[in-house]
């Protein structure tokens, strides 16, 4: 009984990620993944990459308060974190990186400062709404794992 | 004569990749799309550390630290120091791994890049994120032996052949009579390999990838 309504929960908080779009078909590509020999590989994935983003962003953040802003350096900066967003599905974040690098490219120090926060917001979202999605997760996990027949 | 494909058709083996990416996740996923695609892998961070793992910083030899043979090279454009394109020139100048096959994976759909890689040789040209599609497609392609190295000789064959004689299956390919894999006909493959191996002999070498590449948009 318990283990339904837990799954219920999962599937939804699930669903709304994708109706959001903060999600996008490249967490499906990496849950088609997961199999018995690894059946976390998504949170790991995850977990990997907030390690690096959250690392990036710090820099980037420096970067934007210097002046001059190195502008080649935080599109460099930014061009990484595209890629690794784009390689977990990371949906939302992606398109602010977008935002923000095309201001970049065209010098608006202001609106690429204003842009790189909604970054900020949107990955910081991103990360307070999947923390408790993996834990749910490894719940039903071992709760299913007790209830299989050894 | 020994090519990479024969090797592989003893149902057997496994494929033995070598993943190049400067990105964790990015090296994390390739690994786990190679793995569920049953092939062994290697990841490494860098372009030097493939070539030391190949042994090109030095020694000769196909034969990495456990000693598999490297049957498909897969790296990242953009990384730090050596990019994915001067590694591929590398590989390609060297007489013990030109033969093996190296695709490209970059996040941008640039054509000049693309030309450029696909004109030093390499065997395809991914847009990342890679999906497990890709690599399938990819993995049945080396499989199958439809690398550069053979679609080269195929071509050179047919242009100086009759156009009375019949499609040569007594070709150079490695997918011989006695292969228990029976090939599929040339038109009715979803392959990119395949689409070139016919169109190359019509138009320019590598309009046909391209524009699958800018069509899967």
């Amino acid at each position: 009984m318990e283990s339904r309504t837990l799954r219920q929960q999962i599937i939804s908080m699930r669903q709304s990620f994708f109706d959001e779009e903060i999600l996008d078909g490249q967490f499906t590509q990496l849950e088609q993944l997961e199999d018995r020999d690894n059946p976390n590989f998504v949170e790991e994935v995850l977990t990997l990459y907030f390690r690096d983003s959250t690392a990036l962003l710090a820099t980037l953040e420096q970067a934007m308060e210097t002046v001059p802003i190195d502008f080649p350096k935080v599109d460099k900066m930014l061009h990484q974190l595209k890629g690794s967003s784009a390689s977990v599905g990371a949906n939302k974040v992606r398109n602010e990186i977008n935002k923000t690098r095309e201001l970049c490219q065209e010098t608006k120090v202001e609106g690429a400062k204003a842009a790189f926060q909604e970054l900020r917001k949107e990955h910081d979202t991103l990360k307070a709404k999947l923390e408790p999605y993996f834990h749910q997760l490894r719940q039903a996990g071992s709760a299913e794992s007790a209830m299989r027949p050894r | 004569m020994a090519v990479a494909g024969e090797v592989l058709l003893s149902g057997s083996q496994e494929l033995h990749v070598l993943a190049v990416d400067d990105s964790h996740v990015d090296r994390k996923v390739i690994e786990k799309l190679l793995r569920i695609s049953s092939c062994k892998v290697t990841a490494v961070e860098s372009g030097s550390r493939a070539l030391q793992f190949l042994g090109l910083d030095g020694e000769e030899g196909s034969l990495g630290f456990n000693g598999l043979k490297v049957n498909l090279i897969i790296t990242d454009y953009s990384m730090p120091g050596m990019t994915g394109y001067e590694l591929l020139r590398k590989i390609k100048q060297s007489s013990a791994f030109r033969e093996i096959p190296v695709v490209i994976m970059s996040s941008e759909n640039i054509l000049t890049r693309i030309d450029r890689c696909l004109e030093e040789g390499a065997e395809e040209f991914l847009v990342k994120p890679v999906k497990l599609s890709d690599v399938k497609r990819l993995k049945d392609c080396i499989m199958r032996g439809e690398t550069e190295e053979n679609r080269g000789r195929r071509f050179y064959k047919r242009k100086f052949e009759d156009d009375s004689s019949p499609p040569s299956s007594e070709s150079s390919t490695p997918s011989s009579p006695s292969s228990p894999l029976p090939l599929p006909p040339l038109s009715a493959a979803p392959f990119a390999c395949d689409l070139v191996a016919t169109s190359e002999i019509l138009s320019s070498p590598h309009s046909s990838k391209r524009a699958k590449l800018c069509n899967s948009d």
